[in-house]
């Protein structure tokens, strides 16, 4: 009895129809591409993107060159060597991120004791060259020079749960 | 108003004309066979809830103009082991017939290239055609892959041939004739006197069977990218492969049109004929070319909607479909259909 019915609800085509109804459903919904150059999805104040290394209001660079950074990077991507400046303080004289080794985890971020290292928003980068994707200290702080003001007010707003 | 054109028109030999005529006509269908290809991935991307190609010129309409310049400028490849003169007269073998049925297929009353009498027998003829160029495609590129995709195609072509064709012996018996316009002139009547309604299992059948003859989803196990690569196609590139996207599409649009005018009435309108003298509106209301244009775009869109929706048959399934179910549907109905012509069942065989 069971099989006669199902080949009955098979010539009817019972479920083709279905499943062409639920196609031409999607056909009338709205889409919801974001049309990405034009178009941005928005971004969390927490966001992981390209590195910087920051300095203080006076000018000052933050890295003392504690080398927490380097220790806890799982993928071994920041090379640090540092020695002591004329007025007495430990500073780093080389400071390089390799963005191919990076996975972004933002470890870096957390383990500085001075904020120096951070991570911004920026994701929208490209390397034409082998070697470019080498971050020197001195890009890293122009980075920094750069986008100061949201890492400041990201940081800002992220304060209360760090 | 036009009496220079007709003039001018006068003055050219026929066949000069017939040859101008044939050439702007095919000129049209390689632009239509290009935005099908847009319409496709459009209309798949929208039920993907996707938008689609939208980037090469407004709204994406100079994509197609855009992939067939790529193509052409790209190489052709000729493998070391294929057969070379059969690798290259492959594409024009499936490309060449898509285009030649178009000669018996009327656009309106008496618009054909070729008004001959046995044009049902000529189409069957013409769409059978285009398995040669896969299986030679198959044969002549000396791949495992190419030659698999070809003979699952030769089988499978075969084997819905003979449902599409039991589905045609159903429109011939209906109509009394094997000229497409009078098929067409035989459904006069409005839309119930169409022959989608007495030969219902047939006209889904010729549907199902169209898309397995012209080898889309869910009967594309002929290029199969899962396990055969491309299947028959695999070994092609540039032009090559161009024309076989071209023949696929053009199959496409002849299958549609086809169903069109045996089973939706051509270019007959479905409207009341009150209709037709509706100031303005009337023209575009009543019987003409747009008519059958329109509901071909009907069964374009169902090709395209059924890749959208259904997964891919495995090839035993096909088999199984085409030979144990298509086949003994149309032999039922056919016998179905003697009886009501036998016992002239009004409105349609009075």
């Amino acid at each position: 009895m069971k099989a006669l019915f199902n080949v009955i609800k098979s010539f009817t085509l019972f479920e083709l129809l279905k499943g062409m109804s639920l196609t031409g459903k999607r056909f009338t919904t709205k889409k919801f591409t974001v049309q990405y150059p034009e178009e941005k999805t928005p971004q969390s104040p927490r966001f992981r993107g390209l590195h910087a290394l920051r300095r203080y209001p006076s000018g000052e660079e933050r890295c003392i060159g504690c080398k927490l950074c380097e220790a806890v990077c799982p993928a071994l991507a920041i090379t640090i060597d540092s020695e002591e400046r004329e007025d007495g303080s430990r500073r780093t004289t080389r400071y390089d991120i390799d963005l191919f080794k990076c996975v972004y985890c933002g470890f870096c971020e957390e383990a500085c004791p001075v904020d120096a290292i951070v991570e911004t928003r920026v994701f929208e980068y490209a390397f034409f060259e082998r070697g470019q994707q080498v971050m020197t200290k001195d890009m890293l702080l122009e980075v920094g020079a750069k986008y100061e003001d949201q890492i400041a007010s990201d940081r800002q707003v992220d304060a209360p749960y760090r | 108003m036009f009496d220079w054109v007709q003039n001018i028109i006068s003055v050219i030999p026929p066949i000069v004309l017939m040859t101008v005529y044939m050439f702007v006509f095919v000129l049209v269908l390689f632009g239509c066979v290009a935005y099908v290809t847009l319409a496709e991935r459009k209309v798949i991307g929208f039920m993907q809830v996707r938008i689609g190609p939208n980037r090469v010129g407004p709204k994406g309409f100079g994509q197609p103009i855009a992939d067939a310049l790529k193509l052409m400028f790209k190489e052709m490849i000729l493998p070391n082991d294929a057969d070379r003169f059969l690798f290259r007269i492959a594409p024009l073998l499936s490309m060449i017939p898509a285009l030649a049925a178009w000669a018996v297929i009327p656009f309106a009353d008496g618009w054909n290239f070729a008004d001959i009498n046995a044009g049902l027998l000529y189409l069957l003829a013409m769409t059978s055609l285009g398995v040669y160029g896969v299986v030679v495609a198959g044969w002549a590129s000396n791949s495992k892959y190419a030659l698999l995709g070809a003979l699952r195609c030769a089988a499978q072509i075969v084997s819905y041939e003979i449902a599409m064709g039991f589905a045609l012996v159903g429109v011939l018996m209906a109509s009394g004739s094997l000229n497409l316009g009078d098929i067409i002139n035989e459904q006069q009547g409005g839309i119930l006197h169409w022959y989608w309604l007495p030969l219902f299992p047939l006209f889904i059948t010729y549907l199902i069977a169209g898309v397995a003859e012209t080898n889309r989803a869910p009967f594309d196990v002929v290029e199969g990218e899962s396990e055969i690569v491309a299947g028959f196609h695999v070994e092609y590139s540039g032009m090559g492969f161009a024309l076989f996207f071209l023949a696929e599409y053009a199959n496409i649009i002849l299958i549609s049109a086809l169903t069109a005018l045996l089973f939706l009435g051509g270019w007959l309108s479905p409207f009341p004929e009150s209709w037709f003298t509706v100031p303005y509106l009337g023209a575009l209301l009543g019987h003409g070319p747009h008519m059958f244009i329109a509901k071909t775009c009907l069964f374009i869109f169902c090709f395209l909607w059924f890749r959208a929706t259904f997964p891919r048959y495995r090839y035993d399934q096909i088999m199984r479909l085409g030979w144990k179910v298509l086949l003994p549907v149309t032999l039922i109905w056919i016998f179905v259909e003697g009886v009501l012509l036998y016992f002239q069942v009004s409105p349609w065989f009075d």
